[in-house]
């Protein structure tokens, strides 16, 4: 499974970090998304998909 | 409306959701609103950039008159809109990552410790509002944001009255007016000698790019500072009784810590205790749930009906701390969600995984339903929770 962000969108909240700390990360000045991969499977992609549904922002989406 | 019992959402949440998911409310000043209950309704409005936070707008849904307030007082980060408000927020959320919460977390537990160290030293029956609640918060925000602790009783004092919606209109003005000389003051001191706080960095890092904007400053601090009390506060003292209440559910959280994490997300949704943070005006036509709202008409997103929402959480109105309940709208949703929340997550996480596990005889002095609640606050919660534990 692909993951993207629009870190524009982002505001920071870390929503993403707490549901996955091994795929996100947050930008030390802004708090904005760091991706730290951007392919994952498995219980990572599920917990994934549950950090894209808690985003506040919308910023994450699932390609495939 | 007033929550029953005395947890649960008033009961009109639920025939609202039922029948009439986006209806039309008078408010005490006479203006009327939408009011969405369903949560997915909820979550599309605090998502959709054609809804405006501007609070200082005369056609906010606000429920106290604030028309003296309007003319003066410089909308702070909750207030803003596009384009202003992402620059802002992002100039801040930095001082609130995951990490750097999770940096803090020693130093939070020290505070928790020595709250509970007093709360055991006052001897039965002791207040928890005073001795853990309150000055756990409170700590913990002065030394984020660089505010002396010692005025911790003035800007309480001011900051309760901003949040009662009885407080006469003159006296809110007072408040804001109190807090702001006093911040300002503050703030003054700090861009002479930027200290090692939120604060401080801010004028080093506003200083680095061109400009200090004061009053962006002293806007910003009164904003933290009165979110960073109450809410917390009332999450402790309401939290603790609803797992005394339930000694089922505080036996899984003692049985296995893992658990806290999920039970701090109940607990936020279960009491959804800032329900009314999330009101809205429309800048558009905007359809919500089958509904049309015209520009210029308020919204009320009542955060309290989604987090009690069938279609989203099954037996909404159980406590049940293993559900996990991570997309509740108990910190907003969409460009504003709460800056503070992971800040709230490990105080709170802290003060249950400590609380129970230092004072296991503890119990509450007086039956639930007689316990003094904030019926008239904008942040719901208790005045006191008098406790015993031998």
């Amino acid at each position: 499974m692909k993951i993207a962000t629009d870190v524009d969108r982002c505001v920071g909240a870390g929503q993403c970090v707490l549901a996955e700390p091994a795929v996100f990360d947050q930008d030390e000045s802004d708090g904005t998304v760091v991706l730290l991969t951007d392919s994952v499977d498995g219980e990572t992609a599920e917990r994934v998909r549950e950090a894209t549904h808690i985003c506040p922002a919308q910023a994450l989406s699932i390609l495939d | 409306m007033e929550r029953r019992c005395p947890y649960a959402p008033p009961a009109e949440y639920d025939e609202l959701r039922a029948e009439n998911p986006v209806t039309k409310v008078e408010l005490p000043t006479g203006r009327q609103a939408w009011a969405l209950t369903r949560h997915e309704d909820v979550r599309a409005m605090l998502a959709d950039p054609r809804f405006s936070s501007d609070r200082m707008s005369p056609q906010f849904p606000t429920l106290v008159d604030n028309t003296q307030l309007r003319s003066t007082f410089r909308p702070s980060l909750i207030s803003m809109d596009p384009p202003e408000h992402g620059p802002a927020r992002r100039a801040v959320v930095g001082e609130f990552t995951v990490r750097r919460m999770e940096a803090l977390r020693p130093r939070i537990q020290e505070i928790v410790d020595q709250a509970i160290d007093d709360l055991l030293a006052a001897g039965e029956p002791a207040d928890l509002v005073t001795h853990v609640s309150l000055p756990v918060p409170s700590l913990v925000i002065c030394e984020q944001l660089g505010v002396p602790y010692a005025d911790h009783d003035f800007f309480q004092q001011h900051s309760s009255k901003l949040l009662n919606r009885e407080t006469a209109q003159e006296d809110r003005r007072d408040a804001v007016d109190q807090l702001t000389s006093y911040l300002g003051k503050l703030i003054t001191e700090k861009e002479a000698a930027p200290t090692d706080d939120l604060l401080g960095r801010q004028i080093v890092k506003q200083r680095e790019e061109g400009k200090v904007d004061h009053e962006a400053l002293v806007s910003l601090a009164f904003l933290l500072l009165v979110a960073g009390h109450e809410t917390t506060a009332n999450m402790i003292s309401l939290g603790t009784v609803a797992l005394l209440e339930h000694p089922d559910q505080l036996a899984l959280l003692l049985n296995d810590p893992g658990v806290t994490l999920n039970a701090v997300e109940e607990l936020l949704r279960y009491f959804t205790i800032a329900e009314l943070a999330t009101t809205r005006v429309a800048t558009e036509d905007v359809e919500i749930g089958g509904v049309l709202i015209r520009a210029g008409e308020g919204v009320l997103g009542l955060s309290n009906a989604a987090n009690h929402d069938p279609a989203a959480y099954d037996r909404p109105d159980e406590l049940d701390i293993a559900r996990g309940a991570r997309n509740h709208v108990a910190f907003g949703f969409g460009a504003h969600q709460c800056l503070g929340q992971n800040l709230a997550r490990m105080e709170l996480q802290i003060v249950f995984d400590t609380l129970f596990r230092r004072v296991p005889g503890l119990r509450i002095e007086k039956p639930i339903d007689e316990l003094d609640y904030k019926r008239n606050s904008t942040v719901y919660g208790l005045h006191s929770l008098p406790v015993a534990w031998s």
